[in-house]
């Protein structure tokens, strides 16, 4: 009975905040999104209507939400084709002292400001900016720069994951596979890859939501880009339950996602 | 796949290592591997034999291709492969740590050489279901690694390395993690799977006993050096030196003094502790032409088929003396810690030890 009790008292706190500060919220978030507005006063109206998840599906929210989707996309793939040849580097062919170096500069940029980050990004971007200055041209502000950034901001995210991975592989399996006859490029598809695919599905998961929710680095550096984070900003004043239907979308992604990871077996290992 | 005789005939050894030499980066460098010069001849089970850090294993690696010698040649079946990538040699590993490939079922890995030699799909088939069944895991294709113990992975790596046909197969302290009773069972396995393929083994292994019931021809490796090479019983009886002796067996050294009043001869000697006969103090009429030397009885173990005997001689060297319990009249079951005791041998089994290998 005791022990019990103690139990309780040392989860119940966690549970508390657990259920109330996340799932709780995310209750509001999918309860408002059938509410609507008062076209006159923006009253939030509590009757029950469909129209919010209607609109989601027009031209112009279809394309935002597209649009955010290939952005997230993008900049998982990225940080993927940069992870795995500087996560190799960095497990398997640097000396321990470079080793502990990249380890720092990945680790480092994760305690500076967000907002510093990308402001820095914005002056690398900006005409006239470093880019510009320094090889002539530049991808201003948009697209690229926002895929760019949230590159820059998530890879961390994606590298030490895949390091990990790197770490943990036997040596004595990449001789196995070359002493079963495999060149280099096999061992890497057939050995090497299968076991960092949980890795990268983990950092994925990160890079992915991390992109799918952002909203302040587009500001910074997307110029009039609209994205899924944009869209919700300008509708939580004018009409929140059409923002709420928002996130409720990008929630619903994010769950697709990661059920789709899962059928890959790759969270098991995590 | 080259064929094992080649075309150079059965005459050509399987391995041919020729002053092969390993250094490795330090200051000074280590030297792993000190001048090996090794024949192991087609369709041996040879085993490599030493203590750890002796080289045995080294050696090993650099027949796989996983280390590049610093100098010297490693040929085999006649051709020189020195330069060549451990994914070019035709010769395949048991590690000793399986290296099993978690992500693939025990039939994937098996079947992983034949697919990246690009063997086709039913010739992979009938050759990843034989080699399972050679090694009595035929109804087991289909699970993971994970999924099986110790003794059965065992088999799956070494199912994976011969199910590729290897002019050689090299085993790294294959049975190293395997408790006693599997260790034996694999033992008994292995040398009737070898006796099966006829592919020549090259075996490494810290375990002296290991060494001498499966192979046709031991190399016995002292820091990083061949101390002596030949039969289990060559090795055995007359050992090349004083390490020999030692390492293989129980050393029964009697050296310096102990070897002038006992053996009456300068040198050094050894006599196995099985060939010592133990009885009480006084007690000489136990066969002609016998040596003998006065001693206390220090130790006795009795250990089931055999009691080990530790003694004392007056002389100033101690012994092992191995008795088999056959049940016999033996007057040393009766001898007690402390007693005054006589140990005869016969002079033929007193080996003449040189204090070092003869290079």
């Amino acid at each position: 009975m005791r022990r019990r009790r103690g139990l309780a008292a040392l989860l119940g706190p966690p549970l508390l905040w657990l259920v109330v500060a996340y799932l709780g919220a995310l209750a509001v978030i999918f309860a408002t999104a059938f509410w609507t507005t008062d076209p006159f006063t923006n009253e939030v109206v509590r009757s029950f209507t469909l129209e919010n998840f209607k609109e989601l599906f027009s031209t112009t929210y279809l394309g935002i939400i597209g649009r955010t989707l290939l952005i997230a996309a993008l900049v998982t793939l990225l940080c993927i084709a940069i992870a795995v040849p500087f996560a190799f580097f960095m497990a398997r062919v640097a000396p321990r002292r470079l080793r502990g170096l990249l380890l720092a500069a990945v680790l480092v940029p994760l305690w500076a400001s967000y907002l510093v980050k990308a402001y820095a990004w914005r002056t690398m971007v900006q005409p006239d900016g470093v880019l510009d200055s320094t090889f002539g041209a530049t991808p201003g502000y948009g697209f690229s720069a926002l895929v760019l950034t949230l590159t820059y901001l998530w890879l961390p995210y994606m590298v030490l994951p895949v390091y990990a991975a790197f770490e943990r592989l036997p040596e004595t399996h990449l001789e196995a596979s070359a002493d079963l006859g495999a060149r280099p490029l096999a061992t890497f598809r057939r050995v090497v890859v299968p076991s960092l695919l949980p890795a990268i599905a983990a950092g994925s998961v990160f890079t992915f939501s991390l992109s799918l929710g952002d909203y302040i680095a587009v500001q910074i550096v997307g110029g009039k880009l609209q994205v899924l984070g944009t869209a919700v900003l300008q509708n939580i004043t004018l009409d929140l339950p059409f923002a709420a239907a928002l996130g409720t979308a990008s929630v619903l992604i994010m769950v697709l996602y990661l059920l789709a990871v899962r059928r890959t077996g790759a969270l098991e290992n995590l | 796949m080259a064929e094992r005789t080649g075309p150079a005939g059965s005459g050509t050894p399987a391995i041919r290592l020729t002053s092969l030499r390993k250094e490795f980066a330090g200051t000074p460098p280590v030297v792993a591997v000190d001048d090996v010069d090794l024949d192991v001849r087609s369709g041996e089970f040879f085993s490599m034999l030493g203590p750890s850090g002796s080289g045995k294993t080294t050696v090993l690696r650099m027949i796989a291709g996983f280390e590049e010698p610093t100098s010297g040649h490693i040929e085999l079946a006649g051709a020189d492969v020195t330069k060549k990538q451990a994914f070019d040699r035709d010769v395949n590993t048991v590690f000793q740590d399986y290296a099993l490939f978690p992500h693939m079922s025990v039939a994937e890995n098996v079947e992983y050489g034949l697919l990246v030699k690009k063997v086709s799909r039913p010739e992979r088939r009938t050759r990843v279901a034989e080699a399972l069944e050679q090694v009595r895991l035929g109804d087991h294709g289909k699970r993971k690694p994970s999924q099986l113990s110790g003794g059965q992975r065992q088999r799956v790596a070494l199912a994976r390395a011969l199910v590729n046909r290897p002019t050689v197969l090299l085993l790294d302290e294959p049975l190293g993690a395997l408790d006693l009773k599997l260790r034996e069972q694999m033992q008994v396995e292995l040398k009737g799977i070898q006796r099966d393929v006829g592919i020549t083994f090259l075996f490494v292994t810290h375990d002296q006993e290991e060494a001498l019931t499966l192979s046709d021809r031991v190399a016995v490796f002292h820091a990083g050096r061949i101390e002596q090479v030949g039969t289990a019983r060559e090795v055995y009886e007359s050992p090349a030196s004083a390490f020999v002796a030692g390492f293989v067996g129980t050393s029964n050294l009697l050296a310096g003094d102990a070897a002038r009043a006992v053996i009456g001869r300068e040198g050094s000697f050894a006599i196995r502790p099985e060939k010592l006969l133990i009885a009480p103090a006084g007690d000489t009429q136990r066969g002609d032409g016998l040596m003998g030397a006065e001693a206390v009885l220090e130790e006795v173990v009795y250990g089931g088929p055999v009691t080990r005997y530790v003694v004392a001689l007056d002389a100033g060297a101690r012994l092992t003396a191995l008795e088999q319990n056959t049940g016999a009249s033996q007057a040393a079951a009766h001898l007690r810690r402390g007693e005054r005791v006589r140990i005869q041998w016969n002079p033929e089994h007193v080996i003449d030890v040189p204090e070092s290998a003869s290079r």
